[in-house]
């Protein structure tokens, strides 16, 4: 069985511009892998492909790519998803490229440390700790398994065209993660930090983000769990 | 850091903005309901039918009202589609004014024709 590839190929110090590489792999009828085997594979083939890569079990998100026009990790993609159709690997969309399927990420990590992802809390300090009951803990299911693999984020519109000002989803989803923590008191300046034309409000809603996060979260319902709480401040 | 502010958008805040969008938004779906419906309810639809219904207080308030909305809707819309994609800020400030000044003469427009009736 082979199996056919063409990958985003660009190394800036060489190449003028972007080109796609055909690349073609020959295993044992009926194997499957993820992926990221693939790539291995294929950088055993050709040591100068590069791409990030680190758990290869989905749990870190270093190897979100584009497949087949459609954002994912290549470690717990398997082959077989693309139904023995040729596999077009591309970087993640709307980022600027440091090397073939490895992108600069710097503008989904500001717009992460914009949310102060951590407890902010100005109470006094617990003896031992913050305590929280069971249904407030609840709150957080969905929102903390976020890993940042920013499939999410480049799979927006309005993350492609306002990077420096849209939050994107996966920003956001972790904006509502310290929104609706019981044990967080910055609420009042977390949602005044928020309240602008693009922060929030550049989501329309078309749920890329819920279409393509390798861990089934949804970014939409957190951003549309912020839009309420701005709505109930403000009338 | 800090919030992303905007003059050339209509409301104050991103939470002005959004809640003036939907109300507009309910009073055209309103209008155009009510246009379609009375359109297909009354044939044949003569020039005194229409005339009567523009002669009608409340439907020349009804009628500017749809057109501030429209105002309104189209402000903040064509803000946000050209703060998407048009990158070149003195050519947005240019398109932003113009759209702006067509609906604000729409408006104008649709003043003197209703009270004209």
């Amino acid at each position: 069985m082979k199996l056919e590839f063409a990958v985003y190929r660009y190394n800036p110090d060489v190449d003028t511009k972007p080109y796609m590489q055909d690349y073609s792999l020959e295993v044992a009828d009926g194997t499957d892998m993820m992926v990221l085997d693939a790539l291995i594979k294929l950088k055993e083939l050709d040591p100068t492909l590069v791409f990030r890569r680190s758990c290869r079990e989905g749990v870190c998100g270093s190897d979100g790519v584009n497949m087949n026009g459609k954002n994912g990790l290549a470690c717990i993609t398997p082959i077989s998803t693309f139904k023995g159709k040729k596999l077009e690997i591309r970087p993640l969309p709307g980022m600027p490229v440091v090397r073939d399927l490895v992108v600069d990420l710097t503008q989904f990590y500001k717009q992460y440390e914009k949310i102060k992802p951590y407890l902010i809390n100005d109470e006094k300090m617990p003896a031992r700790e913050h305590l929280q009951s069971p249904e407030q803990r609840a709150h957080l299911d969905g929102l903390y398994e976020c890993i940042m693999c920013a499939c999410c984020s480049t799979a927006c519109p309005s993350f492609w065209w306002n990077p420096d000002k849209f939050i994107g989803p996966s920003g956001l989803l972790h904006a509502y993660r310290f929104l609706i923590d019981s044990r967080d008191t910055a609420t009042e300046e977390r949602l005044s930090e928020l309240d602008d034309a693009y922060s929030v409000f550049r989501c329309h809603g078309i749920m890329n983000c819920v279409d393509v996060c390798p861990k089934g979260l949804n970014p939409t319902k957190a951003i549309g769990h912020i839009k309420s709480m701005l709505l109930k401040r403000a009338v | 850091m800090g919030m992303v502010t905007n003059a050339a958008s209509f409301g104050r805040s991103g939470v002005h903005d959004f809640i003036l969008l939907r109300a507009s938004a309910v009073i055209l779906a309103c209008y155009t309901i009510f246009m379609v419906g009375f359109i297909a309810c009354s044939s044949p639809l003569t020039y005194d039918v229409w005339h009567g219904l523009f002669s009608a207080l409340p439907m020349k308030v009804f009628t500017l009202l749809a057109l501030v909305a429209l105002l309104v809707h189209a402000w903040i819309g064509v803000w946000q589609v050209l703060t998407d994609y048009v990158k070149c800020t003195s050519l947005r400030g240019v398109l932003q004014f113009t759209f702006v000044v067509t609906v604000f003469c729409y408006l104008a427009a649709g003043i003197v024709i209703v009270w004209g009736v």
